[in-house]
């Protein structure tokens, strides 16, 4: 069982809930990522580690609301329980030192980018963050990705807050610009990641993602996460989850995120008919 | 005495009533029934089923008791050699094994000594749980046993048993390997393990879930946090897939992916439970093992229309236990023997929803000695499906082996271990599947055992 010290909204949809976990907050690294269960009932959900304190052992979480298993999740209240946490999983990022580096993230995704900007600032890289939002009502943390920036573009699709437009024109105007771009890593909707991949593939600047694949085990032992890269199988949950993005087949990616559509929106709609009852 | 070479049916559920259900097909004997059975053992002066199991049970011995209605010390018996007699009961493969060398089977059919196994284990299952008592436990020697699967319940018990504090390490949320996410409850309910995890917890093992060595702790983290010996037993776990076009569509499932989401998340409970599986009407099972068959008779539990079995082989080089065979049979399972995927297509969406194959013919024998199944040129044929699962066995996870240096690792992945299951890293040992590949409960549990045994020794030695 682990407690959840802290829980709050960040914006319409998006909660934050801060975990007493030390055995994960012990080794965790950014990059990775824990399976969340709510109950004995719930789906394992994959959530990135959006922050770790190893004095206070604690972890940070970071979701949004999606179908039923984040919406309870998104119910649950400082005090409550978690059924478990498995973590850290996956590979941490990998981080070079004294270059020049881009950071993206697109909506929830800001939240993963966070210790991975950091760490990058701490080893001497010059990092230009971009950070994109649907409109100013869904701007967080802000001023986390300012503290860890060199430099932070921020982008809202209607342009009610920053640059009005999507991550990718303001990546566009960096690559324009002549700058040095040493690689690019960006986190967020996998039709994003596809968008930053195909202009960064172009101009010939490495690039890495971290692809958000369905997972079960997220050790693995089972391969829903397989994804393809370099026209080969590989499991996300071990051998990602941050790949090279000029290698990753995100139409197949995309494809697959959409197996339980059908199931999980009545699974879904059920449940929030049954909420509403009482 | 004439001997008896008709040995004494189980009870079952019907077909037709339990392809609707996940209960436990085999029904159990009753007493009267099981010393019936009993009386057809030979008592043979050498009782050679005993070399037939892999941990040399005292087969005579125990079936003995049974004859004399002293069910107690049958079981008692069995405990001196296998740690957990309910499961190998049900499952082990016991025409390869023990009943493969009895004598009655020789002109008729064999003592069913798993039947029986089982019949005393179940009857003492609750009473055991309750009988178990601490022991004192040296504080001082620490024991880590990664995974919670058969070879580290067994390696768990016999270190508790000698006083040694042994934390468990599992991944998953929930204990017991592939005895909980694998085999289905309809042969191996999960009460059962429950029950056998609760008397290990009640000896003082403690269970740490939700923690892969190899990502929260590493081998070397273990020993710096005052660990002295370690046990790895993590199974071999990495579904293999065969490469083929399509393999990555929408519907196409690892055995593993598709009976975790069964067994464990319980998927057969959605929407009450919370992860999907899809259904399907028409599913194809790739394999011949248990795996396969458990796959596709959960798949017929889940209400398919059709279940195909396309399996490169013939039905005799099937190596599922026969019973399974037997059940899946009259569940309505479809052979399709000498038959190879070559590729799935999709619809629209990527959905699957062909699969291609080829027939096969036997040629000569391989490596195994088994004859290689060859394709016949031009004889493609395809099959409607909306789901397929893929049963063509797994390898050992990766994870240790990258996270521990200096600890050897074999070709395939396994680790090797000498004759008292220890690596070549001082303090470290291993066993079950991760050292021998996809094999079986009981030779997993075994090596549990010895690897405990062996452990015991080594601490004796260090502590001198
Ligand atoms: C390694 C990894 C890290 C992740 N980190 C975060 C994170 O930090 N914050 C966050 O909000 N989300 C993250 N996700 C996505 C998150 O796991 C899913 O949104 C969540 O599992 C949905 O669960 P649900 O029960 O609410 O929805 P479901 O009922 O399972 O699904 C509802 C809808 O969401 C879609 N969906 C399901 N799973 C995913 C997925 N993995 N990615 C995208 N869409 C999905 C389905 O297609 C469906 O249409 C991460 C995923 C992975 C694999
Ligand atoms: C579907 C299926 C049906 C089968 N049917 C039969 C049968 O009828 N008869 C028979 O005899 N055998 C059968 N087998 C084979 C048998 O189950 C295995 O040989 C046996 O379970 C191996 O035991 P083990 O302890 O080595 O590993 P497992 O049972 O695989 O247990 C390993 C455990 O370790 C955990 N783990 C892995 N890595 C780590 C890590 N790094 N840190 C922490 N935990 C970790 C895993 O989550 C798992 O719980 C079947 C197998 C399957 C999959
Ligand atoms: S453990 Fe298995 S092989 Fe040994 S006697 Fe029991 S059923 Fe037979
Ligand atoms: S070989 Fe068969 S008959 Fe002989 S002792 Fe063993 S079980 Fe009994
Ligand atoms: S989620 Fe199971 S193998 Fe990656």
């Amino acid at each position: 069982m682990i407690k959840i010290i802290e829980k709050y909204k960040l914006g319409p949809g998006m909660n934050f809930a801060l975990l007493d976990a030390p055995l994960i907050a012990e080794s965790a690294e950014p990059g990775q990522f824990v399976i969340v269960t709510i109950d004995e009932k719930s789906e394992r959900i994959p959530l990135t580690i959006a922050d770790f304190d190893r004095e206070n052992k604690t972890i940070s979480i970071v979701f949004q609301e999606m179908g039923k298993g984040t919406h309870r999740l998104a119910n649950m209240q400082a005090g409550d329980f978690l059924y478990g946490v498995l973590g850290p999983q996956g590979n941490p990022s990998v981080i070079h030192e004294n270059k020049d580096v881009i950071i993206i993230g697109g909506g929830i995704g800001i939240a993963p980018v966070f210790p991975i900007a950091r760490k990058l600032t701490a080893h001497g890289n010059r990092v230009t963050s971009i950070i994109g939002y649907r409109n100013k009502d869904y701007v967080f943390w802000e001023d986390k990705m300012n503290a860890v920036s060199s430099s932070l573009l921020i982008a809202t699709n209607d342009g009610s807050y920053g640059e009005k437009g999507f991550v990718t024109d303001l990546l566009k105007k960096e690559i324009e610009s002549g700058k040095n771009i040493d690689e690019v890593i960006a986190i967020g909707p996998p039709i994003m990641m596809k968008a930053v991949s195909d202009m960064t593939r172009e101009h010939s600047i490495k690039t890495i993602v971290s692809l958000n694949s369905l997972m079960v085990c997220g050790m693995g032992m089972c391969g829903a996460c397989r994804v393809t890269v370099n026209n080969e199988i590989k499991f996300t949950c071990m051998d990602g989850p941050e790949f090279d993005a000029h290698q990753v087949d995100f139409n197949e990616l995309m494809q697959r995120l959409g197996t339980y559509k059908n199931d999980e929106q009545k699974c879904f709609e059920d449940w929030q008919e049954e909420n509403n009852g009482c | 005495m004439a001997v008896n070479y008709k040995s004494v049916p189980m009870r079952e559920q019907l077909p037709d009533i339990r392809r609707k259900n996940f209960d436990e097909v085999p029904l159990g004997y009753s007493e009267e029934e099981a010393v019936e059975e009993a009386q057809r053992c030979l008592q043979c002066p050498k009782a050679p089923c005993i070399s037939g199991c892999p941990v040399n049970i005292n087969i005579k011995g125990f079936i003995k008791h049974i004859q004399n209605r002293e069910f107690k010390e049958a079981v008692n018996v069995i405990y001196e050699s296998d740690t957990l007699p309910c499961v190998t009961g049900r499952v082990c493969p016991q025409e390869d094994q023990c009943q493969a060398k009895c004598v009655v089977g020789v002109k008729g059919e064999a003592v069913s000594i798993g039947r029986l196994e089982r019949y005393v284990a179940d009857r003492d299952l609750e009473q055991r749980a309750n009988d178990t008592k601490s022991i004192e436990i040296n504080e001082n020697l620490k024991a880590a046993v990664i995974g919670s699967g058969p070879a580290g319940i067994a390696c768990a018990a016999d270190l508790a048993k000698a006083g040694i504090k042994v934390t468990v390490f599992e991944g998953f949320h929930k204990l017991g390997g592939v005895l909980v996410y694998g085999i289905p409850e309809f042969r191996l309910p999960k009460r059962i393990v429950e029950t056998e995890i609760e008397t290990l917890k009640k000896l003082g093992v403690e269970f740490i879930k939700d923690t892969l060595i190899g990502r929260a702790l590493t081998i070397d983290n273990l020993f710096e946090k005052g660990y002295k010996g370690i046990f790895i037993a993590s199974g071999a776990g990495l579904p293999k897939f065969m490469g083929i076009p399509g393999e990555n569509a929408n519907g196409v499932y690892s055995a593993n992916e598709y009976l975790t989401r069964v067994n464990l998340m319980k998927a057969y409970k959605f929407p009450e439970y919370e992860t999907p599986v899809l259904k399907g009407k028409s599913i194809a099972v790739i394999g011949g093992g248990n795996v396969a068959m458990d796959a596709a008779r959960t798949a017929i539990r889940l209400g398919s229309e059709k279940v195909y079995l396309i399996y490169r082989r013939t039905e005799a080089e099937m190596p599922a236990r026969l019973e399974e065979v037997h059940h899946a049979k009259e569940e309505g399972l479809i052979f399709k023997m000498l038959t190879n995927p070559v590729s799935y297509s999709v619809d629209d969406k990527s959905f699957v929803k062909k699969i291609e194959c080829i027939s096969m013919e036997l040629g000569e024998p391989d490596s195994s000695g088994r004859r290689r199944p060859v394709p016949v040129n031009g004889s493609n044929f395809e099959i409607d499906i909306d789901v397929a699962i893929v049963a063509v066995g797994t390898t050992p996870n990766p994870l240790i082996a990258k996270t521990t240096p200096d600890l050897k690792i074999g070709k395939y992945g396994e680790i090797p271990v000498d004759e008292n299951n220890m690596t070549n890293k001082p303090g470290v040992f291993a066993g079950g599947d991760i050292v021998t590949g996809a094999a079986t409960v009981i030779t997993a549990m075994g090596a549990g055992r010895n690897a405990a045994a062996s452990m015991i020794r080594y601490f004796s030695d260090i502590e001198q």
